[in-house]
């Protein structure tokens, strides 16, 4: 019987993630593999690939010699966080409008941001290219800055109104009753009561604003504004020559920072995207 | 009466410092000021230039020039274009193939992850990994990993025995399409899984329980249990799943390009060659709006079942 | 002065209408209960006194002042919430001086104010803590302390008390009572529970859907009650009410109910004339009953016993006669078994009769 149950568990549970955990984790496996592999290793095809021969730190090296990696992370980090910022203020105040304030027509632009979260960033470039052109923010990362708060809005709003509900209203009428104004409420009761909220949201925005490729790829052209994955994909791959070693680098030391604020924040980042999907 | 109060009711006329502050206290106009800056950015950055978009796909505008209304003729072009052709089939094969197959891996891992067990917390942060990298570096990954002559995937399966030469992943044009899609549902399935996770974990163990004593087995209670209790959220992850693939460009474009010969093209790409490298803003609109009538119809999908459910 | 006038007060939520013509004067110092099952509109018109909710037609006054347009800080109320709402982030002196804080009171008379406030609760150890480190009593405490520092005219509880389990209701009802007595100032308590009712208000007043159904003292809503409602909501064990018909004319009046008959005193009888031949409804407490070692038709009700429920101080015996359903107090300690007959004297001067039809009472 026992032996019965360890069995049936190896094939319900071990068997299946251990599989999966193969498929998930081998290129992350490859990649950090590749990254320590001299070009003269990982071009023999004699020698097996699956590990590591000679490590070096060559790739590493000339990463950020020979490249502008670490423009291209500050360039990067500076849109991240100041589209993140953006976006926090700019949704928090509309989340609290929406679900607390309850005024006219809140139901209506509540849709209306969630249908905004819908529309496909491939759909709005060429004209947001137009605009941008329009505007002379062409070839600046503040183009990035501005259109990123397009499709982190939506979310960080969702995800925010859900934490409002969470605190009784009892205690913003008990407030008004003790003399605070609307403002005060919000300074005082709401906003420390909503750190988590912000917190998961920011993580978020972080995340989402490194993970996107094609406004930076359309709207910055001159090599020292482009951010991390553009200045990968379009400088380390010169003519017919990939440079497989300092891409897998780049790509490696450009996951770092997302991944360490992840590993911080993990629990913020599940609780926030549960949340918004329970919206 | 208290000094406190005999002090707030000292007669004061309104001033205007007064007035505003009384103003703001009204929810209607605060909720309209603190709303304001999210319309206005939406408004600017998402909502103009959705509708110039649509305008765009009916001109022949190019880079550096105005263009002038030429009606349907961009579609007409497409419709005759044999890439354009190959594209519509390619994201649309792309897309049902991939969001099936993140449907279901998802959900057979949620299932897996959703006992209680030691480092539950650790393999629940590691699932979500690579929807947590950036898609760009994963995408630069797997381009070297489906490089036609270094890749690890063909080393290993030759040294398995199970094939005996270097797979052409990206040069052959069938291959390189299961390729993209593998790539998609690496990066895309967890998203899956912890969402339909969360949900997994609202549904009481009582019910299964209920049904084991019923003498159900795994199957059944997951067919008659699970299966419908998660269903509306399996379609909402499924919708939003289903409108970012269709819509995808990342990863099609770093790793194929659209190519070989655009057998891998998908809307979003094929539009940004035409548009961005080829000039032609008013085709390239239209390319993108061929997209619309499928992503209104998935919302409305969305809010049909949504509405149900409240 | 803080005498609080209501006047015609009516609150209409889109098409329902959730209180309606609502007079109350409420005298200075006067602990005013408002008390009625849930939806009757008690806490509406709690919250639109409190400001929380716009009044729909009427006016409301605190002393001379109307205050209907005035936006809640500016009434001198405090409140104590049902659930206290409590800011979780700020500590239990934080709390207390919130309000003064926003008056921008100065720091040191803040600091006198909410340690008199905490005094007077026993509060003091607490003031440095946090509410999720505190009971529910404790809570509840904080939550009377925010509201006594303000110094308020009126009070007003929106049931404070139904958070807490039995033995600190009980023990918290005499608190609040001594308290007030202590503040001396004008409150107005809303709670779903008459005993509440009856053991903390100088008046109450029952509602019920939207409308006052009766004010008055406690005894006065207890031995004279207006209509049914009252009848039936004050008092526990609940008054009995059944159905019966007046038969009889001039000074011989009876009752028949279930399968007895009851002939009525003819000081009774004669406030009946207008309601022989028709059907009222009758209505007799539990402790109005005497028993009869015999049936005697006309003077007692002949009963099978059903239930016997020994509470130690008293014992009530659930009856039965015919189809009437009665419960009477039959003293602390009683042999009357299940299946027993058991023989009935009503107290014909506390009994009370009302309208079919309105359920007003006849007298």
């Amino acid at each position: 019987m026992a032996i019965e149950r360890v069995v049936s568990k190896v094939i319900k549970f071990y068997v299946p993630l251990a599989a999966y955990l193969a498929f998930l984790l081998f290129p992350f496996y490859w990649m950090v593999n590749t990254v320590f592999k001299s070009d003269i290793e990982l071009y023999n095809m004699d020698l097996n690939p699956l590990y590591v021969h000679s490590p070096t730190l060559g790739n590493i090296v000339s990463l950020f010699t020979e490249t502008i990696f670490l423009r291209w992370m500050a360039n990067t980090f500076f849109v991240a966080i100041s589209a993140t910022l953006i976006s926090l203020v700019v949704s928090l105040l509309a989340a609290y409008a929406i679900q607390r304030l309850q005024f006219k027509g809140s139901g209506p632009t509540g849709v209306a941001i969630f249908l905004a979260y819908l529309v496909p960033q491939t759909i709005l470039f060429i004209p947001l290219a137009h605009t941008i052109f329009k505007l002379k923010l062409w070839d600046s990362l503040w183009a990035l800055v501005l259109t990123y708060p397009t499709f982190l809005i939506p979310f960080c709003t969702w995800l925010l109104m859900g934490y409002f509900k969470s605190i009784p209203k009892e205690m913003e009428e008990c407030a008004m009753i003790d003399g605070a104004s609307r403002i005060k409420i919000f300074r005082r009761i709401i906003l420390p009561l909503c750190l988590p909220g912000v917190l998961s949201a920011g993580i978020f925005c972080f995340t989402l604003s490194w993970n996107e490729y094609l406004y930076a790829l359309a709207f910055i052209s001159s090599t020292a504004k482009k951010t991390v994955p553009i200045g990968l994909v379009t400088e380390l791959v010169r003519g017919d020559v990939y440079h497989w070693g300092a891409l897998m680098a780049g790509a490696l030391c450009a996951s770092v920072p997302v991944a360490l604020v992840y590993s911080f924040f993990v629990e913020h980042y599940v609780a926030g995207m549960t949340g918004a999907l329970k919206e | 009466m208290d000094a406190i109060a005999a002090s707030e009711h000292a007669p004061r006329g309104p001033g205007l410092r007064q007035r505003f502050s009384r103003s703001l206290e009204n929810p209607t106009i605060l909720g309209l000021l603190f709303v304001a800056p999210a319309e206005l950015l939406l408004l600017i950055f998402l909502a103009y230039p959705f509708l110039l978009g649509l305008w765009l796909g009916f001109t022949d505008t190019i880079v550096g020039r105005e263009g002038s209304f030429i009606g349907f003729e961009n579609y007409a072009w497409l419709l005759e274009d044999p890439t354009f052709w190959l594209t519509c089939f390619n994201t649309f094969l792309y897309t049902i193939v991939a969001v099936i197959l993140k449907a279901v891996l998802g959900i057979g891992l949620a299932v897996i992850l959703n006992r209680d067990f030691k480092g539950k917390g650790l393999m629940r942060a590691i699932v979500l990994l690579p929807w947590i990298i950036p898609t760009a570096l994963s995408a630069i990954c797997f381009w070297w990993l489906y490089d036609s002559t270094f890749s690890g995937i063909s080393w290993t399966l030759m040294k398995l025995g199970i094939t005996d030469h270097f797979i052409d992943f990206l040069g052959n044009p069938w291959n390189a399409r299961w390729s993209l899609i593998a790539a998609n549902v690496w990066r895309g399935v967890p998203f899956f899984t912890i969402g339909l996770l969360a949900g997994l974990q609202t549904i009481s163990p009582d019910l299964y329980e209920a049904a084991e004593i019923d003498g159900a087995g795994s199957w059944k209670k997951f067919r008659k249990i699970t299966l419908p209790l998660l269903t509306p959220l399996l379609t909402v992850v499924t919708v939003f799943s289903t409108i970012w693939t269709f819509a995808d460009f990342q990863l099609v474009w770093i790793i194929t390009k659209g190519g070989p010969a655009g057998a891998t093209h998908i809307f979003g790409t094929l539009s940004y060659q035409r548009a961005m490298q080829g000039g032609q803003f008013g085709e390239g609109a239209a390319i993108s709006n061929f997209m619309l009538p499928i992503l209104v119809a998935c919302v409305f999908i969305a809010f049909v079942f949504l509405r149900r459910e409240d | 002065m803080a005498e609080v006038r209501l006047e015609n007060i009516c609150k209409h939520f889109d098409e329902v209408v959730a209180v309606d013509n609502f007079n109350l004067s409420i005298r200075d110092k006067e602990f005013v209960v408002l008390v009625g099952p849930s939806g009757c509109g008690k806490t509406t018109t709690l919250r639109m006194i409190a400001g929380l909710e716009s009044i729909t037609s009427g006016e409301v006054y605190i002393g001379d002042r109307l205050i209907n347009k005035l936006p809640a800080k500016d009434r001198n109320i405090a409140m104590v919430f049902q659930n206290y709402a409590l800011y979780p982030h700020m500590t239990v002196f934080d709390n207390m001086a919130f309000s003064l804080e926003m008056r921008k009171r100065s720091k040191d008379e803040i600091k006198q104010r909410v340690q008199e406030a905490a005094e007077i609760l026993g509060i003091q150890e607490l003031l440095f803590r946090r509410p999720k480190q505190l009971s529910g009593g404790q809570r509840q405490r904080v939550a009377l302390g925010r509201a006594i520092v303000r110094n308020p005219e009126v009070f007003l509880f929106d049931e404070p008390l139904s958070n807490l389990d039995a033995k600190l209701r009980a023990q918290t009802r005499l608190e609040l009572k001594k308290l007030h007595e202590r503040l001396a100032t004008t409150a107005v308590y809303v709670t779903h529970d008459q005993i509440e009712a009856m053991t903390m208000g100088d008046r109450i007043v029952v509602m019920h859907d939207g409308f006052i159904q009766q004010v008055g003292s406690p005894l006065e809503l207890y031995d004279r009650p207006a209509n049914k409602f009252v009848a039936g909501f004050i008092g526990s064990p609940a008054m009995n009410l059944f159905e019966a018909e007046l038969n009889g004319a001039g000074d011989e009046i009876s009752l028949r109910a279930g399968d007895f008959t009851l002939d009525l005193p003819p000081e009774k009888a004669q406030h009946f004339q207008d309601y022989t031949e028709q059907k009222v409804i009758v209505g007799i407490r539990p402790e109005d009953f005497k028993q009869a070692a015999e049936h005697s038709p006309g003077k007692t009700i002949p009963a099978t016993v059903e239930a016997v429920e020994p509470l130690g101080n008293e014992t009530y015996v659930n009856v039965a006669a015919g189809n009437v359903a009665l419960t009477a107090a039959v003293g602390k300690r009683t042999e009357i078994k299940p299946h027993g007959t058991l023989n009935l004297v009503p107290i014909f001067e506390n009994m009370h009769l009302f309208d079919s039809r309105s359920e007003n009472s006849i007298l």
